[in-house]
């Protein structure tokens, strides 16, 4: 049933923030306390969003286990990005940590603590004290459920501040008028089929990731890719696509995630033959190097024949040697999974893990004020006026090409909030309301509209199916040339045959068939920005391996990609290498 | 295997129906992908659903009688034909989906969020290990509301019983050592219904996939109630 033509009711709002994580609730809790009009839009119920699944912690150097200190976890930031990560921003997030873990803290986040009353911090990948010295504990935690305890406790204070949400409200599509001002954006009530226009004087994008594109993933079904892909319409290019980090332990062949914290905790990798082959990847971190140096070593071992299991196709993750105090206790939730998917207790028996689909570093451009910044007239830099992001929807850029663990929760908190603070300034100086007509509107309407389309086609299961097994093939831990190149074809003809897919299901009310359409499309638009931006960097640097070109190459590549729907076309601009206050880090050979 | 699953659809069905379904198992199957490989049989049929490990709280449903969550449902363990309905009480909008407006608004209703009156501190509100200890096993709710739905006193009165999942939220805040506002919680709490239409039926801690014990919160808060009433 077409939905019929008739008037589309407008609300109007201070700012729009589409995403409910813990990127758009932060945002949404600065604006609210502030007492500016502020909805937040989520396909899903706020807590349902996919934050709630982070495990292992948040990073800031409160230095409350063992030393450390702010410039610390910005080195150790510099060096995870295989420095490709902008200076100013790491330096701003490292230094802004410390408050952010305090405010969460006071706000009433659940954190695990230690004998004095103070945060418990536990050690992750690529942390060092003293820059590049022994290992650091910098990852705040609330057992093994920091993601759930934080995004519980914003959406609890955005109660307080009674911020006003539109739960389970499907955005379609930014709405920009002729000058390029973003007006606000179109969405769809889930519930009745209908559909809203909201107009807002600044609009955030805070929609998360988009392991989806992958057939294997921690991600969850609703991890699509919709904010960038919302962004790529609107003519944003996005950067740093190809870097996708694949997390080194995941239950193999299922995905569910096993925290980084396991190996935090003390716990440790193994092969086939029982060997602990992190010893010779890296000889001083061991299995807390850096996630791309470990997801690469596995993949490693595993090619060349010393695997785990009947098809040698895993290794082994052994917690069992730390006792079951400790493994239950501190990681509780990895014990629940274990137990539920794995029918083992992780305490008695090992896990078998296996690289998988995990983090976007690329995303949407911004400054670290969490303004989006595109090329326009003048240069790559230019800010898209009306227009934010953060969260891992976002490229501020902190993790470069690699993200650190416990960094990530830290990024959305931290440029979810400097959102928020810098929303307020944009709306104080623009404080009406901009003309929003007719066919600014007309382009989101067209994509809806499409999905009206009847008569005999392709299902959007078979095609997604598809895709995702495409992105794994040709995309995934190591990449080279004809791989690629075939993928890059293959996808292509993908993205023709989305146009002869048809939904069967015409009705309005809670159409959950109608909304999978809408994400195919947005799968497919970052599909193909991650496999041209990986195509085209001839380099391998932090998650981007490429079999072909093995070594990092900082004369011709130390620079972020930026990738255009329009064309398929690749752009390039700088690094930002010059922190705010400290003194550069210039590129290193990285040693683990 | 079969599966029979509740059917409605408002703008065609006038009353609900069971349809059955033919699903082939695999090992380790969870009832989640059982009803993923039915949406690809029917894209018509509608649940909610997304991190596929239990922790989001979007599938719950009731499952041969008892709410579940499919996600962590093993179909192995269930005895066939499988039957597999909405939540029960709460009213339905297509399919496994139900209207949760009502759980929600009595969550909202019993401030869940930790209030403070003493200016804070520089760094952390300091906790001991021993009183965070005291959240454990109240904070891990994931409002997915298997327990309100599966309770006979919440069918009855959902706009004036919170319900045993807002109760729990309540004794979260109450048995955190940060929060200062206990007084003002206990007394939002007086009168024959918020609190006191719990009948110890104990629906909630038999179904809650968590294993959480909403019952036990809502005890300890009647008991704190007596303590400060002398
Ligand atoms: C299993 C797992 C464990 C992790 N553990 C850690 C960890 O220990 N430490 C760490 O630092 N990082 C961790 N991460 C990474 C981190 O959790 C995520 O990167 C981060 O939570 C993303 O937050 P976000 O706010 O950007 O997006 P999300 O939390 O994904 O939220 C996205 C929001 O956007 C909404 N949305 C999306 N599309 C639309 C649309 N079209 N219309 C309306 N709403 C929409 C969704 O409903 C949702 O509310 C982990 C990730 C995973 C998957
Ligand atoms: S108490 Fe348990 S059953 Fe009830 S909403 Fe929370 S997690 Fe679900
Ligand atoms: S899908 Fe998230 S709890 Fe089941």
């Amino acid at each position: 049933m077409p939905i019929p033509h008739r008037p589309i009711p407008h609300r109007r709002f201070d700012a729009l923030i589409i995403g409910a994580g813990g990127a758009g609730l932060n945002a949404a809790l600065r604006l609210a306390s502030a007492d500016l009009r502020v909805a937040v839009v989520s396909k899903v119920f706020p807590t349902r969003s996919h934050t709630v699944a982070a495990q292992g912690g948040v990073n800031a150097a409160l230095a409350n286990v063992l030393p450390d200190d702010w410039h610390w976890h910005m080195f150790d930031t510099v060096k995870g990005s295989d420095y490709l990560g902008d200076q100013d921003a790491i330096e701003y997030m490292c230094r802004e940590a410390i408050p952010t873990v305090y405010e969460l803290e006071h706000a009433g986040v659940p954190f695990s603590r230690i004998d004095d009353g103070r945060i418990y911090q536990r050690a992750f990948g690529g942390q060092s004290q003293d820059f590049g010295g022994d290992q650091a504990a910098r990852t705040c935690a609330a057992a093994d459920r920091t993601g759930h305890a934080i995004l519980h406790t914003l959406y609890q204070q955005n109660v307080r501040a009674r911020t006003h949400f539109f739960d389970e409200y499907f955005a379609i599509d930014l709405i920009r008028d002729e000058e390029g001002v973003v007006l606000g954006a179109l969405a769809l009530e889930i519930e009745t089929g209908e559909t809203l226009v909201i107009e807002a004087k600044a609009t955030l994008l805070a929609t998360g990731g988009h392991g989806q594109v992958f057939r294997t993933t921690t991600n969850a079904f609703i991890n699509t890719g919709d904010g960038m892909a919302m962004a790529l319409r609107a003519g944003v290019p996005l950067m740093d696509m190809e870097f996708y980090q694949f997390h080194p332990t995941g239950v193999a062949g299922k995905g569910m995630l096993i925290t980084e914290g396991a190996r935090g905790e003390g716990g440790y990798l193994i092969n086939g033959d029982g060997e602990r082959f992190m010893e010779r990847y890296a000889p001083r971190a061991l299995d807390l190097a850096s996630r791309d140096v470990v997801a690469r070593s596995m993949v490693t071992e595993i090619r060349e024949g010393r695997g785990c299991g009947p098809s040698k196709d895993h290794v082994m993750l052994r917690l069992d040697h730390l006792g079951a105090d400790v493994v239950h206790h501190r990681l509780p939730g990895i014990t629940d999974i274990c137990r539920v998917f794995l029918g083992l207790d992780p305490a008695e028996q090992g896990i078998p893990v296996f690289p998988t689909a995990h983090y976007a570093m690329g995303g949407i451009p911004t400054d670290r004020y969490a303004r989006v910044v595109a090329p326009a007239r003048h240069g790559p830099e230019e800010v898209v006026p009306g227009l934010y992001a953060a969260g891992e929807c976002a490229c501020v850029s902190v993790h470069g090409a690699n993200r650190l663990g416990g960094n990530s929760l830290l990024d959305i908190l931290v440029f979810g909030r400097a959102a928020g603070t810098d929303i307020l300034d944009y709306v104080a100086e623009n404080p009406n309301h901009r003309p929003m007509r007719e066919a600014d509107i007309e382009p989101a309407l067209t994509r809806l509209g499409r999905w009206d389309r009847t008569g005999e086609g392709e299902s959007v299961a078979a095609v997604k199916a598809d895709l995702r097994k495409l992105m794994e093939d040709h995309c995934g831990v190591f990449r080279e040339d004809a791989t690629m190149a075939e993928g890059v074809e293959k996808l292509k003809a993908l993205r023709e045959r989305v146009e002869r897919v048809r939904l069967q299901d015409q009705s309005r009310i809670f159409n959950t068939a109608r909304i999978e359409a809408l994400e195919l499309d947005n799968l497919v638009d970052v599909g193909m920005a991650t496999l041209m931006s990986a195509y085209h960097r001839q380099e391998s640097r932090g998650a981007h391996s490429r079999v072909d070109y093995p070594e990092r190459e900082d004369e011709q590549w130390m620079k972020h990609s930026l990738y255009a729907r329009d064309g398929d076309r690749m752009d390039y601009k700088p690094v930002r290498t010059k922190p705010l206050t400290v003194e550069s880090f210039p590129p290193k050979a990285r040693v683990y | 295997m079969q599966i029979s699953i509740y059917r409605y659809h408002p703008e065609q069905d006038q009353k609900p129906r069971m349809q059955t379904y033919e699903v082939e198992e695999q090992p380790g199957m969870m009832l989640r992908e059982a009803l993923l490989a039915i949406k690809e049989q029917d894209e018509t049929f509608a649940f909610r659903h997304s991190c596929g490990e239990g922790v989001c709280g979007s599938d719950g449903m009731n499952v041969n009688g008892t709410n579940k969550l499919a996600c962590v449902t093993p179909v192995s363990e269930l005895k066939r034909p499988i039957q597999v309905r909405p939540m029960p009480g709460r009213p339905v909008i297509r399919d496994l989906v139900v209207d949760m407006t009502q759980f929600y608004e009595q969550y909202r209703n019993v401030q869940p969020y930790l209030i403070r009156k003493e200016p804070l501190p520089e760094q952390e509100i300091r906790q001991s290990p021993e009183d965070r200890e005291k959240l454990d096993g109240l904070y891990e709710c994931i409002m997915c509301g298997a327990c309100s739905t599966a309770c006979p006193s919440f069918w009855w009165n959902p706009e004036k019983f919170h319900g045993p999942q807002a109760l729990l939220a309540s004794w979260r805040f109450l048995a955190d050592s940060r929060d200062q506002a206990t007084e003002e919680r206990l007394d939002a709490l007086e009168g024959p219904y918020k609190l006191f239409r719990c009948h110890t039926i104990m629906n909630c801690v038999e179904v809650c996939p968590k294993g959480l014990n909403p019952t036990r919160a809502i005890g300890k808060i009647k008991d704190l109630m007596l303590e400060k009433s002398i």
